[in-house]
């Protein structure tokens, strides 16, 4: 069978079998229906739309999952033209190509993640309107989905050290550490955009534009340092400063972790993911009447 | 645990309508609008879904349900009534979680699954298999269960061998036997069947009801929305009848199902027919009345199976009218045309003079089994329809006496009754 599915899990489907299940739908709160333990019974629907959107992803196309690699790589090769040769920027003693990939990396993860966790809702809605299932899974299966992307795309990133000889420090090791601020200031805003989106339309035209404003907040083609001091507490709101400038302490520069960005913005991130969840979950029973 | 399955208490759910548009026709006017309308925008989409403000409901919108209170008990099966749009199915989209109720509470113990709408998120790209597993998890089965059952669904489904082809290269029939066949291996306690929502493939209606027939006898409990009044009265066990988004009969089916029936048309029963927008025809001739004639010449809204009976329409004529041809349709209670009446099949036409007139129709022995019918009339003469009215009378077919046996027709197997003999030859 092609479907195969974590052990791990395998551990929770005991106290699955046995929970008696009891649904309470209350108009007047809101919270009756939310229930992890929901969640988890529809967690192989989760697998599954995860699965799918993996899968179908890049059906129809020619390039198939070269495609992966073609939008950091090309935004690289711009960078390291425009900022690196023409503007020389300053990039901290590593090969500009470097640099600048390595925050390109997480920064193509997280303008997929929101761009698809927007449309999610919006895209499912044939579905939602007629079946039950945890709504939230929607904005979240591009959160695993892109993954895949992610991780073809590090292999070149690999490489390229490998040519510029860069060996990372053991700073490397604190990598999971960031790539999990990654993952939830992704969840956190996709969460939030696909809700909004749902009421909201502007919101569908608004992304792609405020990605593009986002990508020349972060430090993506420049160097943090360029910040002047009193600003950069506040521009380590920022959860993005953290998650790039963390990839480049982990793999290409030498050095400890930069807590200073990534406190804040673990801080930050957090507190975009749970407003989000509750926002999501105060207007996720509205979703079917107003789609 | 007591073995009450859903309880639902004081139950409301309002829809708000949106506000009316203002409009603004001057050059300055839409100057201003294109300032003011963001704002006025936000307000709307923000109240989309906003609960009324009892003290001030300057917001125009809609009770789809209100004061509903019922329970459900353990291998119930619960047939819900009423017109269309009076909130059967809104009451369903409640229970399956699809939408939030503005008022009330409501407690289900048990798994719950819906047949409300077939093949949902079925993607063009994906194969038949990988299909199956998505829309199996879409509808709440574990991963296992699919696997369990796999085989089976893939052979309900007769597609063996497009098993691996995306579902895009299906046909149409193809598409709705998988989606189905998915659907028919859910294993729910609770199953919410919406008959109403799935009209327009006669051949899945009827599998749902067999489907319906068999989870039932497995002692879950099913409610189910229809129209489709024989099949409520022969698998529910009792019946609520809403009407305008209320409860308002509760009981068993065939008392509930004539209760209703009855109440639809109500002013029917005089036999005068009032002139409706539904009325086509150029005027020189209207029908002013129709009613149904037992054998003994009374007027009756419930003839007897296998009598003769006789349908009178009376029409007036504006001028003398050469060559008209009367025509009669009885459509039985799915809306399926049974019999079909007219002048012209018997070799001749009238020739009708002005003023009023009587055309009658006798049927010897009425080849019906039990229901509800509907006749619709028109009258035609060469140059085009004079009259028409769809609706025109309603009648119930209540006793059988068409078999001298007094054996009742089953209504389940038959739309029209015919005289026959068998002969044993050994």
């Amino acid at each position: 069978m092609s479907f195969r599915k974590p052990s791990f899990l395998n551990r929770w489907r005991r106290l699955q079998n046995h929970a008696e299940k009891k649904t309470i739908i209350d108009a007047k709160d809101p919270w009756s229906t939310l229930s992890l333990k929901e969640w988890l019974g529809y967690r192989d629907l989760l697998y599954f739309l995860i699965w799918r959107d993996i899968k179908i992803i890049y059906k129809q196309t020619v390039l198939g999952f070269s495609w992966a690699i073609i939008r950091p790589f090309f935004a690289m090769l711009v960078f390291s033209f425009i900022f690196g040769k023409l503007a020389q920027l300053d990039s901290e003693g590593v090969p500009y190509p470097v640099f600048s990939y390595t925050a390109l990396l997480p920064w193509t993860y997280f303008s997929t993640v929101i761009t698809k966790s927007t449309n999610s809702l919006i895209g499912t809605a044939e579905i939602f309107t007629k079946v039950y299932y945890p709504r939230i899974f929607a904005p979240l299966t591009p959160v695993v989905s892109a993954l895949v992307d992610f991780s073809i795309a590090f292999f070149i990133l690999a490489l390229m050290m490998l040519i510029y000889n860069i060996v990372p420090s053991s700073t490397i090791l604190a990598l999971p550490l960031v790539l999990f601020l990654l993952l939830i200031t992704a969840a956190g805003l996709g969460i939030w955009l696909s809700a909004l989106a749902i009421q909201y339309r502007d919101i569908k035209h608004a992304v792609p534009f405020l990605t593009q404003l986002l990508l020349y907040l972060a430090p993506v083609a420049w160097s943090y340092s360029l910040i002047p001091k009193p600003y950069d507490r506040l521009y380590a709101l920022y959860p993005m400063v953290g998650v790039i400038e963390g990839f480049r302490a982990c793999l290409i520069k030498q050095g400890a972790l930069p807590w200073q960005y990534i406190v804040p913005g673990y801080f930050m991130a957090i507190c975009i993911l749970i407003s989000g969840i509750y926002y999501f979950h105060r207007r996720e029973i509205f979703f079917a009447d107003i789609v | 645990m007591s073995d009450i399955k859903i309880s639902v208490e004081n139950l409301g759910k309002y829809y708000n309508l949106g506000q009316k548009q203002t409009k603004h026709e001057t050059l300055s006017g839409r100057f201003v609008n294109l300032i003011r309308q963001p704002f006025e925008n936000f307000k709307k989409l923000k109240n989309q879904a906003a609960i009324p403000d009892e003290q001030n409901q300057r917001e125009k919108g809609i009770w789809a349900l209100r004061d509903i209170n019922f329970t459900v008990k353990n291998g119930e099966i619960l047939g819900i009534i009423g017109r269309n749009g009076v909130g059967k199915s809104t009451l369903l989209k409640i229970l399956a979680k699809i939408t939030r109720p503005t008022t009330g509470h409501i407690e289900i113990w048990g798994r719950i699954s819906s047949l409300l709408e077939v093949g949902t998120g079925f993607h063009r790209d994906l194969t038949g298999r990988e299909n199956i597993y998505l829309n199996g998890a879409i509808l709440g089965m574990r991963k296992r269960e699919i696997e369990k059952k796999f085989d089976e669904i893939v052979d309900f489904a007769e597609i063996e061998k497009f098993i691996d082809t995306p579902v895009k290269r299906y046909s149409s029939g193809m598409k709705v036997r998988l989606a189905f066949a998915v659907a028919a291996h859910l294993e729910p306690e609770i199953l919410l069947v919406d008959e109403v929502l799935a009209v327009g493939d006669a051949a899945f209606q009827s599998k749902c009801l067999e489907k319906m027939d068999v989870v039932s006898k497995s002692g879950r409990t099913i409610l189910f929305v229809s129209h489709n009044m024989g099949a409520i009265s022969q698998l529910c066990s009792r019946c609520l009848v809403i009407r305008n988004g209320k409860l308002v009969a509760e009981g068993k089916p065939d008392e509930m199902i004539n209760w209703y029936l009855s109440s639809l048309n109500p002013k029917k029963v005089d036999g005068k027919l009032n002139i409706s927008p539904e009325r086509l025809g150029d005027g020189r001739l209207s029908f002013t009345d129709a009613y149904i004639e037992d054998q003994y010449k009374n007027t009756t809204s419930k003839p007897i199976s296998g009598e003769k009976i006789s349908i009178v329409v009376k029409f007036q004529a504006k001028s003398s009218i050469q060559k008209v041809t009367f025509l009669k349709t009885i459509y039985n209670h799915l809306g399926i045309p049974v019999v079909h009446f007219s002048v012209e099949s018997q070799g001749y036409k009238f020739h009708i003079k002005q003023g009023t007139g009587t055309v009658r129709c006798t049927i010897p022995r009425l080849p019906l089994p039990l229901g509800r019918y509907r006749i619709d009339l028109a009258a035609f003469d060469e140059s085009g329809r004079l009259d028409s009215i769809t609706g025109a009378l309603y009648f119930d077919v209540s006793i059988s006496h068409f078999f001298s046996t007094f054996f009742t027709p089953p209504a389940k197997y038959s739309t029209a009754l015919v005289e026959h003999a068998w002969d044993l030859i050994q």
